[in-house]
């Protein structure tokens, strides 16, 4: 009779820990989903910091281009004073395309882009962008990962009590970021 | 495959235990305590040793640290391409280092994420390009993820634990004393162990370096899958095995952390099949086989030839 007891038991205690198991790695992967999407939010001020430098460096060529300065000083400005994520989105849309005319810019200047420093900068400006799409795979990978963990079959009964929010994938913030890029060195 | 060879190992303690017991019934207790005190000492050692690994690894390649070649446009590129991939992996950013020579080769060292180091050579990092850079560099972030190193100690550990058994056993048969009155089957005993003794050193080291091929294929993967790009890898690997040059401060001792044979033979020749079962990484024919497999329908028409 004894036996029977600990053998109910036993078994109540391991369903028990199994269902612990199951809550924390949702716990885990939700916050894994939480960081990521912070670690954009690095990247792209790193990025935003980035600017100033590259702008002082290529000023010192090109001193009559002031309009394209003052367009992407003017962008970086309103990235800058972005309340909402809407906002904050086209903020960042009008910056893309500023930088775009700012490369255009050194294209016109063969000297500059011998120059060290220059490099240097492009160099650290790719990895930026490369960096920004790296966090923001992360951030999908981790959607991708918690979502899976909240849906499978024993967990998602659990998923139930605490874990119903659903994280979106990234979506990306520039209107045109579908259209192919326009290459052209006039 | 670990699990196999663990059982290997087990089943030599209990020959082994059985030989020394002369066959009768708790013999195989005095063997299990055997390799029970076998594990203990090379664990020691390899616990010693796993926990420089990182150190010992590097300071005998001569690699330094990267913030040395800084402004370098080349070397600004790898520290964003290993910062990049790390933020990928969701990993801490291992410690970056350069080992100055004209071969291209990379490793990863470190006993898990939080204490790891990447090391590449300048060869490497001023004749890749962009994809292939990222495609080596993601294939030493995933050693590192899926703690490989770690793995590979834990089996050097066993393998040395092998070997001392079979070394103390062998040197025990010296002194055993004639009349040991154990009965008619303890010679069969004697002549499996005496055999095993002999082959399983060997059979550990082939085990041990097939893991060490399985997960250099699995690295190849992982980096792809951090990538999404496994052409980038692909031809790095191509390029690598176009590479005459040796290494001059490679040897066989941490030849297996490298990304391709730091050691070569002739070019174009894999060698026989007993050749093959030595190598510490596989062909890279067949890994570049592989990743073209996984790129499958995306494809172009042509190899890109950088």
């Amino acid at each position: 009779m004894v036996w029977v007891i600990v053998i109910i038991v036993a078994v109540v205690v391991l369903i028990l820990a199994y269902i612990a198991y199951l809550w924390n790695k949702l716990v885990r992967y939700r916050n894994r989903v939480e960081n990521a999407w912070h670690q954009i939010d690095v990247q792209l001020n790193r990025r935003a910091d980035l600017i100033p430098n590259l702008v002082e460096t290529v000023k010192g060529y090109a001193a009559h281009e002031k309009s394209t300065f003052e367009m992407v000083t003017q962008a970086r400005s309103a990235l800058m004073s972005a309340g909402s994520v809407g906002e904050k989105a086209q903020a960042e849309g009008q910056l893309a395309g500023a930088l775009k005319s700012l490369f255009a810019v050194a294209e016109a200047y063969p000297e500059l882009k011998a120059n060290q420093n220059f490099l240097a900068l492009q160099e650290e400006l790719t990895g930026t962008e490369n960096k920004i799409a790296y966090a923001r795979q992360f951030y999908n990978d981790s959607v991708m990962a918690y979502d899976i963990a909240r849906q499978k079959v024993p967990a998602n009964i659990i998923a139930k009590m605490s874990f119903n929010e659903p994280r979106e994938y990234f979506e990306p913030e520039s209107p045109t970021y579908k259209e192919v890029p326009k290459v052209s060195f006039q | 495959m670990f699990v196999i060879f663990f059982i290997v190992v087990c089943a030599l303690g209990f020959v082994i235990g059985l030989v020394w017991g002369r066959g009768k019934v708790d013999s195989v207790y005095y063997g299990f305590l055997g390799l029970g005190i076998a594990l203990i000492f090379a664990g020691i050692m390899g616990m010693v040793s796993y926990w420089q690994s990182d150190k010992v690894a590097l300071s005998t390649s001569g690699a330094v640290p990267v913030e040395n070649f800084l402004p370098d446009p080349n070397y600004i590129r790898y520290k964003n391409t290993v910062e990049g991939l790390a933020l990928a992996a969701g990993v801490p950013v291992p410690a970056i280092y350069v080992i100055p020579s004209p071969a291209k080769n990379a490793f990863a060292t470190g006993r898990n994420p939080e204490h790891s180091a990447i090391a590449a050579t300048s060869g490497l990092i001023t004749s890749m390009n962009d994809e292939q850079l990222q495609g080596v560099i993601a294939h030493e972030m995933s050693h590192i993820k899926n703690y490989d190193i770690l793995l590979l100690s834990m089996v050097i550990i066993l393998v040395g634990a092998v070997v001392l058994l079979s070394n103390i056993f062998l040197r025990s048969l010296w002194f055993r004393d004639n009349d040991s009155g154990g009965g008619e089957g303890a010679w069969i005993f004697l002549l499996i162990g005496i055999v095993l003794a002999i082959l399983t050193p060997v059979f550990a080291q082939l085990m041990k370096l097939a893991i060490g091929r399985k997960r250099e294929y699995l690295a190849d993967a992982n980096g792809a899958l951090l990538t999404r790009y496994p052409l980038g890898l692909a031809s790095a690997l191509q390029e690598l095995a176009d590479d005459q040059q040796q290494m001059k401060t490679a040897n066989q001792a941490t030849a297996h952390l490298f990304i391709v044979q730091p050691l070569k033979t002739e070019k174009g020749n894999s060698g026989s099949w007993l050749h093959r079962m030595f190598d510490t990484h596989p062909p890279i024919e067949d890994r570049i086989a592989r990743l073209q497999e996984m790129a499958g329908e995306f494809q172009p028409q042509q190899m890109p030839q950088q």
